[in-house]
């Protein structure tokens, strides 16, 4: 190997992109910005290969007033009250340090909200791991669970919603996915430009350490057995110093003291300097004798590609410096100029005396080029014949599926993390959707984190319609309407056409259902090489949506209110187990076709269950998703106050066979409760807009009784059944082998 | 008069928005104190409360390094004359290592950080910060920490129980103070004491999250109404 091309090799370029950069700078760049320009044109920071297809998403609509290009997205709610939100992947640091890669995914996504002017006030994380039949999976989880509850807790922001979910492809990939939203006054949202030729560029936050060093680098490449080495490149979180730097920050904000801002994330200094400076159409000189340092020895290409946490970068006039270092203090903040805006197009580096970088900003920011990768079908995706589920007995059936590791009870989870500070949770976690009210006003917000990588693995298209038609009735479900998405891509390898099979397949799905739907997306996440040793994840792309309630007052909870109501079943039920829970736990098997997403019949469902909520109609709503119309009653059971749980009699339709019936994970179906005397009205509303529907039972007291003409297929108390789904996760995390 | 309450701001104390518009809400004023705040700043509140959080982010230990902040030398001077102080999760924690009340907090059985509603039975009604309660009521608020199993020595444990300083004891929902009904393993399933004065109030639960309809529980306001309506009593105004 040459030297050459020993040092791109180290700093993740191709012989292309390095001719390019020679090209751009009409010389060949020093070390310092050869390093900066591998972070910059990382997969990571410049979505080299999904650019292509993510710029056909939908991104505009009425409500929204920034999407994706910024920190995070941003919408209007009405009444001069903006929404900021968004998810990101920290999957890789999250293998290699479970613990420290978890919670510093969580201080990455609260800055990129605080930055745009917003108070974080709920974080929701989408989770993927190996399955807890293994010690280090259950290490894992541990580690990523007590991270974020660690980070999030102390800072004060609940964490309110999300999912858990397993497979063994996620075993040395896990999935750790973190959306924030916060509140922000439309008319004081802030942007990351670094406007104003002659403003100053203040740098404020923790010192600039070695950690995380080439971080972006690092989750732009596939990993191997020499993966555990790269710890050092794995952030240390100090969620006590970030929550100084939000509240010294929102101060500074309202105070209208600062021009743009940026947090440090990815690529640190190199990424804030560059794209604050590229958006504004400026300049910026930065000298890094400046900058505070947590070592004196740093070199100039340790401190522009540190990833220590819990940085900023703002932009002030510089008749305001003095103002904006006060505020600092007060919060007991590092704050110090390091540079100025220029109009020059360029950023420049000095350290004292020293010139250590110079390049057109055009080139570090847009100047990568986009990789076209070869795409190719799988010629053999798993095709599963007919399920064999004829000897399937329905109550084993039911105590196997409700204690499976998808769809036990997730309160090991959730109750490690503070989901109440704040003072806003209206809806809590272990619901379809979280609902959050708004101070002061009669509005709320409904937030879910949705998508299901086995399903996107047996069909990617229909994976990615099926995630955002998820996400989209379960907000219905809590009577909130649904606004806008922000999306995390999680894929294998890209330069695997068969993966980029997958991506484009997922986009395309994503993009159709939200056109469809009329939900735009707001920005978010690409996650490539979430691969190891050569195996891929599934192709999960992960929707978190949000929802409007205008009057909280009509907020739909999805358990069960009172016995003798009347229980309906919205949407078609087609009898095929296919790539469903029950297939996967009872037969150990992915596979089949799955029923494709009829999203003119999802929309009217959806929109029938917001209006029957808003009328007033609805005692309970809940969608039927992982575990088919079974699953879907018994969570209406469980979980009513102190652990109790109501019961349920279902009459089953003479035709239904139990198992494929009650098991079948059909989309675009819900159940819905409703008082006796509403019946007539709710029968008349359905016909009248068109939504298939049938008379499934009624509530009970304390037994889940299924009926089919006169037989009784299946008598059980409910609250044993809650129990077992109550314990289960606990049960495989302590006791388990291995 | 409007009771005032003074909320006190560490760097980390994260409650202190919920507990101001908890308190508001209820009709009565509240204030932030911020934590280098001299003793003048808390003449004037009927009551001061140390909000829940991570003051000075818990390194060390909990409560420790807020012990020794200088609003803390005032809250100090303002319990020695007599004023009303309530520490909530984070607060009781920094009494603790103030030692305004007795005992220590440890990490909670399981090792884990627990958030979840639990049931409270008022063991003493005839305090400042629980006289709005029935004898024996159970209440129902959240609990959100990490250290909150609550530890004192045999001697300790006997002076609390002779003096009548439990305040609130966890129990299941028929008043029942089992070892089932303890989340955290606190001695004696205590979450809540008072010192001999009756004038310090620690506890873990958080009655600014159970102060709203909306949210589903209400039964923390009458930690506050209690407060409210002993200050407004003409014979027990101090700091005023």
């Amino acid at each position: 190997m040459t030297r050459l091309s020993a040092i791109l090799k180290e700093n993740n370029l191709t012989k292309d992109e390095y001719e390019r950069i020679v090209e751009g700078l009409g010389r060949a760049p020093n070390r310092v910005e050869l390093g900066m320009f591998s972070v910059m044109w990382s997969e990571h920071c410049c979505y080299k290969s999904s650019k292509p297809y993510l710029r056909t998403l939908p991104t505009t609509g009425e409500r929204v007033i920034q999407g994706p290009g910024e920190n995070a997205g941003v919408i209007d709610l009405g009444d001069n009250i903006a929404l900021v939100f968004k998810i990101e992947s920290h999957n890789h640091p999250s293998f290699i340090e479970p613990f420290q890669g978890a919670a510093t995914g969580v201080g990455g996504i609260l800055r990129d909200i605080f930055t745009m002017g917003a108070r974080p006030f709920a974080i929701l994380d989408s989770l993927h791991f190996g399955n807890l039949d293994n010690a280090r999976n259950r290490y894992t989880m541990s580690g990523v669970v007590s991270g974020i509850s660690s980070y999030g807790n102390c800072i004060g922001i609940p964490t309110v919603g999300g999912q858990t979910l397993f497979a063994d492809c996620y075993a040395k990939n896990p999935l750790v996915n973190v959306m924030c939203a916060g509140l922000a006054q439309k008319d004081k949202v802030f942007y990351g430009k670094a406007a104003g030729p002659g403003n100053l560029v203040i740098y404020a936050g923790s010192r600039t350490g070695r950690d995380g060093l080439h971080g972006a680098t690092m989750a732009s490449a596939a990993f191997d057995e020499t993966s555990e080495a790269r710890r050092p490149t794995v952030q240390v979180g100090d969620p006590f110093a970030e929550k100084l730097v939000m509240e010294a920050c929102l101060e500074l904000m309202d105070k209208g003291l600062i021009v743009g801002i940026q947090d440090m994330g990815a690529a640190g200094l190199t990424c804030s300097t560059s794209e604050m400076a590229f958006r504004g159409g400026t300049g910026l000189r930065i000298d890094l004798s400046k900058v505070p340092r947590r070592v004196g020895a740093l070199t100039p290409y340790e401190m522009m590609l540190s990833e220590s946490q819990e940085r900023m970068l703002l932009v002030t006039e510089a008749k305001r410096e003095r103002e904006v270092l006060d505020v600092f203090k007060r919060w007991g903040v590092k704050a110090v100029s390091v540079g100025v805006v220029t109009d020059e197009g360029r950023l420049s580096i000095n350290d004292g005396a020293e010139d250590v970088a110079d390049m057109p900003l055009a080139l570090l920011v847009d100047g990568c080029p986009v990789c076209n990768r070869p795409v190719a079908e799988p010629s053999g995706i798993a095709r599963l014949g007919a399920f064999d589920h004829e000897h399937i007995d329905l109550k084993d059936a039911i105590e196997t599926i409700i204690a499976c590791p998808d769809l036990c009870e997730k309160r090991w989870v959730f109750e490690q993390y503070d989901h109440l500070i704040g003072t806003n949770t209206v809806v809590r976690p272990g619901s379809d959707a979280a609902v959050m009210r708004i101070k002061g006003t009669s509005k709320g917000v409904a937030l879910c984190l949705d998508g299901s990588g086995a399903k996107t693995a047996l069909d990617p298209y229909q994976g990615g319609v099926a995630a955002v038609a998820e996400a989209y009735l379960n907000v219905c479900c809590t009577g909130a309407e649904p606004l806008a998405i922000t999306n995390c891509l999680n894929f294998g390898n890209p330069e695997d056409p068969e993966v980029m099979w997958q991506f484009a397949e997922s986009v395309r799905g994503v993009k159709e259902a939200c056109e469809l739907l009329s939900v735009p997306v707001t920005g978010g996440n690409v996650s490539f090489y979430n691969e190891t040793l050569g195996e891929n994840v599934y192709p999960t792309p992960v929707i978190g949506m949000v929802g409007l309630f205008e009057d909280l007052r009509t907020v739909v909870r999805h358990r069960f209110q009172q016995a003798g109501d009347v229980i309906f079943l919205l949407g078609r039920t087609v009898p095929r187990l296919a790539g469903s829970e029950l297939a996967k736990v009872v037969a150990g098997e992915l596979g089949g076709q799955l029923v494709p997403v009829d999203l003119h019949a999802h929309k009217r469902i959806s929109q029938a269950i917001l209006k029957l909520g808003r009328d007033g109609l609805l005692q309970s709503a809940h969608d039927c998703s992982e575990g088919g119309i079974a699953m879907s009653l018994l969570e209406s059971c469980f979980g009513a106050r102190n652990g109790s749980s109501s019961g349920v009699r279902v009459l089953l339709p003479n035709e239904a066979e139990p198992i494929s019936w009650l098991f079948a994970e059909t989309p675009s179906r819900a159940i819905i409760s409703v008082k006796a005397e509403n019946v007539g009205r709710v029968t008349d509303y359905l016909n009248k807009a068109e939504v298939e529907h049938l008379v499934l039972g009624e509530v009970g007291q304390e037994t889940v009784e299924v009926n089919q003409s006169q037989t009784v297929l299946l008598r059980v108390e409910s609250d044993r059944l809650r129990q077992r789904w109550a314990e289960s996760l606990e049960n495989m995390l302590t006791g388990g082998s291995s | 008069m409007t009771v005032r309450f003074g909320v006190v701001v560490f760097p980390g104390t994260n409650c202190d928005h919920d507990t101001k518009s908890a308190v508001e809400g209820l009709g009565y004023e509240a204030e932030f104190v911020w934590h280098n705040s001299p003793h003048s700043e808390l003449d004037g509140f009927g009551c001061v409360i140390l909000p829940g959080g991570f003051a000075y982010g818990d390194y060390l230990r909990t409560g420790a390094i807020a012990a020794f902040s200088p609003v803390v030398a005032a809250v100090k001077r303002y319990i020695d004359d007599g004023g009303l102080v309530v520490g909530i999760c984070n607060g009781f924690q920094v009494l603790l290592e103030m030692g305004a009340l007795p005992g220590a907090m440890v990490r909670n059985r399981n090792l884990r950080f627990i958030c979840r509603f639990v049931d409270l039975l008022v063991k003493q009604a005839d305090t400042p910060f629980t006289a709005a309660c029935r004898p024996k009521q159970v209440l129902r608020m959240p609990i959100s920490h990490f250290e909150g199993a609550y530890y004192v020595d045999d001697a300790g444990l006997r002076s609390l129980v002779e003096n009548k300083q439990i305040v609130l004891r966890y129990c299941d929902a028929d008043g029942n103070c089992t070892p089932d009904a303890n989340p955290n393993g606190a001695m004696f399933n205590i979450a809540g004491i008072c010192n001999q004065r009756r004038n310090v109030f620690g506890l873990m639960p958080h009655p600014e999250r159970a102060s709203d309809e909306l949210l589903g529980a209400t039964d923390g306001r009458l930690i506050f109404d209690s407060i409210a309506q002993f200050v407004s009593a003409p014979s027990n105004v101090y700091g005023a």
